[in-house]
C-alpha cells in the first residue's frame, strides 16, 4: 500500500480546528462550517478532515465500498479497526446507509451509537430540509444535494429512538453540516 | 461516598505546591540532579517505575522519579497519567525471549545447561556491606571482557520439553485481552492475569509469592531459569505489510518450575509459572512467576484455599496505582459523610441513655 | 548486512533495524560525508505514540500484553520520489525523521550504494561492537565449575 499524501499540515492545530467545526455544527443543526485537508481519491476535503479528526486506532470504522479507493489513506492516517457497518463507531458512506441497521446505542449508553460521515455533493441544490429542535431557536433550513428520497422517513424513525439513534455528519467539498439525532426534520 | 465542594483552598494549594517544589529541589547549594543521572545511575528504580507504570521509556520514568522525589508509586502514577495522552499505534509481534542478547542467565535446577550460568551484573554475591567508597565518588574499574562473547542460548523450558516431564508452553490462543482497553472481568484467563501481574506492585507480588513458599498454597518452586538482557521489538505497520524491528528493550524473564503430584486427568509432571518484566527486575519477575503458578490452582485441579490462589483477590489488589488512589482518597474531605455518621452516633447514644433512664 | 533469505523485504528490513537503533547525532555525523539528502515532505509525523509490547505465556505459548513502549514514527516522501518510513522505540522526533529520510534514500537506486556504505555499514558495525562488548562482559561472568575427581570410583 502506498500513501503519498500528508494529512493536516499542522496535525494538532488542524484536528482541533476541525473538531471545533464539527462541535459547532452538531450544536447548531444545519449550520455550515468549513473543514479541509488534502483529500485522497474519492474523498472530499471535509470528509478527509473529519476522518483525521475523529477516527483513530481506538475507534472502529466501516468504509462504503464506493469509497474503497480511499481505504489505504484511511489506514495510514487513522488506523481504525475495520468492521461491519452494524458494529462500527463510525460509518463512512457515499450514499445514505440503512440507519436502522447501525448501532443506536442503549438508553444507559446512548454514546455507544454510530456516527455516520456521509459524503454528499453539495449544500446548495437538492432537498430542502426544515430543521427544528435543540440548538435551534427558530427552525432552520439546509439544502442537501445527495440524500435519497426515503431520507425523511428513515430520519423520523431514527429521531424517534432518542436518546438512542445515530448522528450524521454531512460533508461536501470543504464544508460540513450536522444532523444530530435530536433534530426534527421536515420537508422544506 | 459523597464529597462536598469546598472553595477557598486555592491559595493554600498554590502555596503548598510552591513549597513542594522548593522541598523537591532541596538545598540549592547542592547540585541539582539531572534526569540522565537518574536513568543512568538509578536504573533499578527506573525499571520498577516503567514496569508498574506499564510504559517503557527510561527518560520519562527518570523524570517521573525526579518529580515525585523518588516516591516510586507516585512516579508510576505519573507515567500512567502521561500514557493516556499518547495515541496507540498498535501491538508488537510477541517478543522472542529465546533470541535475547543475554546479560544474565542462571538456572537453579541444571548446573550444566547449554550456554552455562551467566551471572551478569548481579547483587546476589555482594556482602550487603555499605560501600563508603561510593559516597566518596569513585569511578569503577572497567568490567573484564572474555576473549569471545556468549552465543544466543535456548530457554531452559525448550531444553526440557522432550521427556514430557515438564509441561510445555501451551497452545497459542489467539488475540489476548487487553486491560488497558477493557476493564478487568472474571474469569480472567492466563493472558489477562499475566498482563495484570506484569504491571502489578512488586511489593504486593513479593508478599503473595512469599506466602506460597511459607505454606499458603505451596507449589514447591525451583528457578528453572532467570534471564535478563535485550530483546528486539517488532511491529507490522499496515502500510508496509511486513514486520520491522523498532529497537531493543531490556526484559527480565523467570521460568519457575513447580512440583505437581498429578490429577485425575494429568500424570505427575513439573508445571511452570512465568514471569516477565520490563528492565532488570528480577525480584518482580520471580514473584510474578510464583503468583502466576499459584493462580493456576483451579486449572490444575488443586484445592484453592490460600490468598495467592484466589484470582480475584490477587488481581483486584495487585495494582498499586488503584490501591494508592483508593487508600489516599480517604484524605479528601468527607465532611458530609462524617457529619451524618456523627449524627447517627449521637442519636444512638441518646437512645441508649433514654433506655437506661427508663430502666 | 547480508540478508540470507528469499524475503523480498530482507534488505530493507536489515537497514531499518540498524536505523531504529541509531542516534540522531550519529546519523547526522555520517550524513555529513554523503551527498546531501534530497528535500522531502512529511506524509505523517514525526509523532510520538505507543506500541503495546507482547510476550508469550511461558516464553513460547499464547500471546499476552506486557506493557506499552513509547515510540516515534515518521513517514516522508523525498523529492526523488521514494516513501521512507521509520518507527523507533524511543521518543526522538529528529532521529525518526532522519531514519525515514535515510530509508527513502536507500530505496533510491542513485543513492543506495553511497548510503549503505557510508551510513548503514558504520552504524551496523558500531551496534554490533556494542552487542559484542556486552556479550564478552557476560561471558566473563560465566561460572566455570570445577569438578572434584574422586579417588575411588
Amino acid at each position: 500500500m502506498t500513501v503519498d499524501l500528508p494529512g493536516f499540515a499542522d496535525p494538532v492545530g488542524g484536528a482541533q480546528e476541525c473538531f471545533r467545526a464539527v462541535l459547532d455544527a452538531m450544536a447548531r443543526p444545519g449550520a455550515i462550517r468549513a473543514a479541509a485537508c488534502p483529500p485522497p481519491a474519492k474523498l472530499h476535503a471535509a470528509t478527509a478532515a473529519v476522518l483525521l479528526t475523529l477516527v483513530d486506532s481506538e475507534t472502529s470504522l466501516w468504509i462504503d465500498p464506493a469509497l474503497a479507493a480511499a481505504t489505504d489513506w484511511v489506514r495510514f492516517h487513522c488506523g481504525p479497526r475495520e468492521v461491519e457497518a452494524s458494529q462500527a463507531d463510525f460509518v463512512l458512506a457515499a450514499s445514505l446507509p440503512a440507519l436502522d441497521r447501525l448501532r443506536a446505542g442503549t438508553d444507559e449508553g446512548p454514546d455507544e451509537s454510530a456516527t455516520v460521515i456521509l459524503q454528499v455533493a453539495d449544500f446548495a441544490a437538492g432537498q430542502r430540509l426544515r430543521l427544528a429542535g435543540p440548538g435551534l431557536r427558530a427552525p432552520a433550513t439546509l439544502d442537501v444535494d445527495g440524500l435519497p428520497t426515503g431520507f425523511l422517513a428513515a430520519w423520523e424513525a431514527n429521531h424517534a429512538l432518542f436518546p438512542r439513534g445515530v448522528d450524521l455528519i454531512l460533508c461536501a467539498r470543504d464544508r460540513l453540516a450536522c444532523l444530530p439525532r435530536s433534530v426534527r426534520i421536515e420537508k422544506g | 461516598m459523597a464529597y462536598v465542594a469546598v472553595k477557598g483552598g486555592e491559595r493554600a494549594i498554590d502555596n503548598a505546591h510552591a513549597w513542594l517544589a522548593e522541598t523537591r529541589r532541596g538545598d540549592q547549594a547542592v547540585a541539582e540532579i539531572a534526569t540522565d543521572q537518574i536513568s543512568e545511575q538509578l536504573g533499578r528504580a527506573v525499571d520498577r517505575v516503567m514496569s508498574e507504570g506499564g510504559l517503557y521509556d527510561r527518560d520519562l520514568a527518570a523524570l517521573a522519579i525526579k518529580q515525585a522525589q523518588g516516591d516510586l508509586i507516585e512516579a508510576a502514577f505519573l507515567l500512567r497519567a502521561y500514557r493516556t495522552t499518547l495515541p496507540r499505534f498498535g501491538y508488537s509481534t510477541p517478543v522472542d525471549t529465546g533470541a535475547m542478547h543475554i546479560h544474565r542467565r542462571v538456572s537453579a535446577v541444571f548446573k550444566d545447561l547449554p550456554g552455562g550460568q551467566i551471572l551478569g551484573p548481579t547483587y546476589d554475591y555482594t556482602h550487603r556491606l555499605l560501600d563508603f567508597a561510593l559516597a566518596a565518588g569513585a569511578a569503577p574499574p572497567a568490567a573484564p571482557q572474555a576473549e569471545s562473547g556468549i552465543a544466543a542460548m535456548p530457554r531452559v523450558s525448550d531444553l526440557l520439553d522432550d521427556e514430557g516431564l515438564i509441561e510445555g508452553d501451551g497452545a497459542d490462543e489467539g488475540e489476548p485481552g487487553d486491560l488497558t482497553r477493557e476493564p478487568l472481568a472474571f474469569p480472567a484467563n492466563r493472558a489477562l492475569r499475566l498482563q495484570a501481574l506484569a504491571r502489578g506492585d512488586e511489593g504486593f507480588l513479593l508478599a503473595m509469592g512469599y506466602s506460597t513458599q511459607r505454606g499458603w498454597g505451596g507449589t514447591h518452586p525451583f528457578v528453572g531459569e532467570i534471564r535478563m538482557g535485550e530483546v528486539a521489538v517488532e511491529i507490522t505497520p499496515p502500510e508496509l505489510g511486513f514486520a520491522i524491528d523498532i529497537g531493543d528493550i531490556t526484559l527480565t524473564e523467570c521460568q519457575m518450575v513447580n512440583q505437581f503430584a498429578g490429577s485425575k486427568t494429568k500424570p505427575p509432571q513439573f508445571t511452570r509459572g512465568y514471569g516477565l518484566a520490563f528492565g532488570h527486575s528480577e525480584r518482580k519477575a520471580m514473584a510474578m512467576a510464583l503468583v502466576d503458578r499459584s493462580l493456576r490452582a483451579e486449572e490444575l485441579g488443586e484445592e484453592a484455599t490460600a490468598p495467592a490462589q484466589n484470582v480475584e483477590f490477587v488481581l483486584y489488589h495487585s495494582d498499586n496505582i488503584e490501591g494508592t488512589g483508593f487508600v489516599e482518597h480517604l484524605k479528601l474531605p468527607h465532611y458530609v459523610d462524617f457529619q451524618s455518621e456523627l449524627e447517627t452516633i449521637r442519636r444512638m447514644r441518646a437512645d441508649a441513655g433514654r433506655a437506661e433512664e427508663m430502666a | 548486512m547480508t540478508p540470507a533469505s528469499d524475503d523480498p523485504n530482507a534488505e530493507r528490513k536489515a537497514w531499518m533495524r540498524v536505523l531504529a537503533r541509531a542516534s540522531a547525532g550519529d546519523m547526522r555525523a555520517l550524513l555529513a560525508d554523503c551527498p546531501a539528502l534530497p528535500p522531502h515532505i512529511r506524509l505523517r509525523g514525526p509523532e510520538v505514540g505507543l506500541v503495546m509490547a507482547r510476550g508469550r505465556i511461558g516464553g513460547g505459548g499464547g500471546a499476552f500484553n506486557l506493557g506499552e513502549i513509547a515510540v516515534t514514527r515518521c513517514t516522508v516522501r523525498s523529492e526523488a520520489g521514494q516513501v521512507g518510513h521509520a518507527t523507533i522505540a524511543r521518543r526522538d522526533d529528529e532521529a525518526a525523521e532522519l531514519a525515514a529520510r535515510i530509508d527513502a534514500a536507500l530505496q533510491d537506486p542513485a543513492r543506495h550504494d553511497a548510503m549503505a556504505a557510508r551510513v548503514i555499514t558504520p552504524l551496523a558495525a558500531a551496534q554490533e561492537k556494542r552487542r559484542q562488548d556486552a556479550a564478552r562482559r557476560a561471558a566473563a561472568t560465566q561460572v566455570q565449575f570445577f569438578t572434584m575427581a574422586t579417588m575411588r570410583s
